[in-house]
């Protein structure tokens, strides 16, 4: 499947999915982070790492949701693309939810850890 | 082979031993014979105690040693080593140098040498590799020939990938018609060498005493020349223990150093004027700095040309704290580099290349130049001294513009004098203003790592940019040395602590040959201890669980040395391929009970690795969930440090 057509797909599910995310669920998004294995390369906080994710972060503010599922789907990068078959468009809107709970971190000056 | 051997030997002894075995074997049942019944009426161990005879047979020291008229000639061999002033000698004992062992500690005292008890040959490698990182020095590895080298075999392709030299001993017996019955015939090879030949610089296997004193400071001398490397001398058993007549005839060589070798004169002025005419060149350090001495001459040249360094960690290159330390802005000053320096690059095409693992291309994965088609490229390195055959420690093939073939600290004098010869006088106004960009950039870089670092601060597993902070703010005060690699831990360690020292980072294993870092870091501590240094390791779990062993080894000849345990309780790196790979195939990679695939994962259960220090007598706390919970954990464990001694506190973590 090339990028282009996977693209399309993707977004043809956004409005579907779209519905759905307003009644997702951060709790069962964060379980369903754990379960498809995003944790791995994301931190279980989405804080991402230099080594894992490019020193890319999920959370907070995360992508717009269109980008975010789009990516997802049909990613072409070191990250696999997840097919509904096996992230439902639902578990996905759930660990959407979750990372746009996750608050945002301290002012590093407000932590004397990082001030030495 | 023309050489007489004692004939008092250990075939005799051996005979002797099987001899009383035979009869101890037999004592117990004459004994209980002559006194009937033969099912005793009372309860009895299920092994009888041997008689005081027996257990001094099977277990004292074997008195072949004892010798008229000569003395031992492992003696002799002790007298070569000890030309070297090596400090320490790391092993697992075996029968094929017993006759060295026995000179070590009866003839030298066990001192310089002195014997390190190791649980695997896998650590005492590995901790010959750590300490040459601290103290310059190799150590004498000996092992048994067969088994034991192989046990040793990755250690040493480590040392071979990460430029350092371990003086390796592997014990045989050459004399097939005078080898023992038992192990040492049936498990014996004709060359033992063959085995690390080719990830080891230089072996040999000496026929004679004079030989020997030979080939033991010329494999010193090579493994001491850069690209410094592991080498071998494979030691026949019978020489060890045969009877030296007349010492007055054999000669121990004078170990003189050899001048490492450096850059063609032509191509490093040729290479200076590249770098003087640059707009916007970088220099990138990998396998670079052998000594503090590296350090300060890549600090002068990129303060000669204001160019900003990258330090891909194998070693503690450059200061971080310094302006010209441009780690974080990486990519970005590649991408517009003109002029690219290379300094002992293990790896100049993925240096300037990308590659993005996603199955395209037939599998070959996506492949990205980082840098302008125009860029020079300049490398100064000895991978090119250093490859012999079959394994090899250099990636995909990168066409530079100018290579050189030798030692880049070595070369690096010659080259800053011919780029302050090249540099013209019109240059300086543009020297000067590149030096107030980075400045500037350094001061971005550093407030853009404390605010990364923020993230995930409380989280629990904890964060491993919270972890390296709390082990600073107790270890900040003292003379520290991070003796462990952190590229698991996301370089936080070298990302957020200021390392202007050579010591305050070494680097990694090389080869990246999981099992390094728990024996490394043991061994980095151990030189560190005669310096008076602080010495500090994040130690990830799998890792240690190929050798705890070691632990004991740091307890039972009191290193001073504090582990934290990176326990992100799995082998991480294969969770995420496994991840990558099963969703590539439109799968759910199975993860049976854990909580990730299969296979990957050390829990369920969960390893209590304070409790499996603590079983070796090493101080411990843990498991710590609780970020809050660990700076009181910390400051005890460095009073321990403090005092003497090893400990360890286990810290349930991010996976990276």
């Amino acid at each position: 499947m090339s990028f282009r057509i996977a693209l399309v797909t993707a977004l043809a599910v956004v409005g579907a999915v779209q519905e759905s995310a307003f009644a997702a669920s951060a709790e069962h998004g964060k379980a369903a982070f754990m379960q498809h294995g995003c944790w791995q390369c994301h931190g279980t906080m989405g804080q991402g790492s230099i080594m894992t994710s490019g020193g890319k972060r999920l959370a907070p503010d995360p992508l717009p949701w269109e980008a975010f599922s789009a990516f997802v789907r049909s990613s072409n990068r070191s990250m696999p693309p997840f097919s509904e078959t096996i992230l439902s468009d639902s578990d996905l809107a759930d660990i959407y939810a979750y990372l746009q709970s996750i608050p945002k971190p301290p002012d590093p000056n407000s932590i004397p850890l990082l001030k030495q | 082979m023309a050489r007489v051997r004692a004939r008092l030997n250990r075939r005799k002894f051996l005979a002797g031993v099987a001899l009383t075995g035979a009869a101890s074997a037999q004592l117990p049942i004459d004994k209980a014979s002559a006194s009937a019944p033969m099912i005793p009426a009372a309860p009895r161990p299920s092994a009888l105690r041997p008689t005081a005879a027996i257990a001094a047979a099977e277990t004292g020291t074997p008195q072949v040693s004892v010798q008229s008229g000569g003395m031992p000639s492992s003696d002799f061999m002790l007298d070569v080593i000890k030309s070297l002033d090596i400090d320490y000698v790391p092993c697992n004992p075996a029968q094929s140098f017993r006759g060295l062992h026995e000179s070590l500690i009866d003839y030298g005292g066990n001192k310089k040498p002195e014997i390190l008890t190791c649980t695997h040959e896998e650590s005492s490698v590995a901790m010959a590799h750590g300490y040459f990182k601290i103290a310059g020095k190799p150590l004498l590895v000996p092992c048994h020939g067969t088994v034991g080298l192989q046990h040793a075999a990755m250690a040493i392709y480590n040392a071979w990938c990460d430029r350092v030299p371990v003086i390796l001993i592997g014990g045989t017996d050459l004399d097939a018609s005078k080898r023992p019955p038992g192990v040492p015939t049936f498990h014996s090879a004709q060359d033992i060498n063959a085995l690390v030949r080719d990830f080891t610089k230089w072996d040999d296997t000496p026929v004679s005493l004079q030989h020997f004193a030979q080939s033991f400071v010329r494999a010193y001398k090579m493994a001491m020349t850069p690209p410094h490397e592991p080498v071998i001398i494979a030691l026949d058993c019978a020489m060890q223990e045969e009877t030296l007549r007349d010492r007055s005839k054999l000669k121990i060589p004078r170990y003189v150093p050899t001048a490492p070798p450096q850059g063609d004169m032509n191509a490093v002025r040729e290479a200076a004027r590249l770098l003087a005419a640059a707009e916007r060149p970088l220099i990138i350090a990998d396998k670079y700095a052998r000594t503090p001495e590296g350090v300060k001459l890549l600090v002068q040249l990129a303060e000669t040309l204001q160019a900003p360094v990258i330090d891909q960690k194998s070693r503690m290159n450059f200061p971080n704290t310094h302006h010209l330390f441009q780690n974080s802005d990486g990519q970005a000053l590649l991408k517009n580099a003109d002029v690219v320096l290379g300094l002992d690059l293990s790896d100049y095409w993925g240096t300037v290349n990308g590659y993005i693992d996603n199955g395209e291309l037939d599998g070959a994965g996506l492949q990205e130049s980082h840098i302008k088609p125009n860029t020079k490229l300049i490398s100064i390195s000895s991978v090119t001294l250093n490859t012999k055959a079959n394994y090899q420690d250099f990636q995909r093939l990168q066409v530079v513009d100018i290579e050189m073939a030798g030692d880049a600290q070595a070369t690096l004098p010659a080259l800053i004098e011919a780029v302050k010869q090249a540099l013209p006088a019109n240059r300086a106004a543009a020297i000067d203003a590149r030096a107030a960009a980075m400045k500037k950039a350094w001061d971005d870089g550093r407030a853009r790592t404390r605010a990364a670092a923020t993230y995930a601060w409380d989280a629990s597993p904890i964060g491993t940019a919270r972890l390296s902070m709390e082990v600073y703010a107790q270890v900040k005060d003292l003379d520290w040395s991070s003796v462990g690699g952190d590229r698991q831990l996301s370089y936080w360690v070298s990302r957020l602590w200021p390392m202007d020292k050579h010591y305050h980072h070494i680097g990694g294993p090389g080869g990246f040959g999981v099992g390094y870092n728990a024996p490394a870091a043991v061994g980095a501590a151990l030189a560190n201890r005669a310096l008076g240094r602080f010495s500090v390791n994040f130690q990830p779990d799998g890792d240690l669980m190929f050798g705890p062993g070691v632990l004991w080894t740091a307890v039972k000849h009191g290193i001073p040395l504090l582990s934290v345990m990176h326990n992100n309780r799995g082998y991480h790196q294969e969770s995420m391929h496994l991840q990558r790979i099963s969703s590539r195939r439109d799968r759910v990679a199975s993860m049976g009970k854990d909580i990730a695939a299969i296979g990957t994962r050390l829990e369920n259960p969960t390893i209590d690795y304070a409790k499996l220090a603590s079983s070796m007598g090493m101080w411990s706390a843990g498991p710590i969930t609780d970020p809050n919970e660990l700076a009181p954990a910390l400051k005890k464990a460095v009073q321990v440090v403090k005092a003497g001694e090893p400990a360890l506190v286990d810290v349930v973590t991010q996976p990276r």
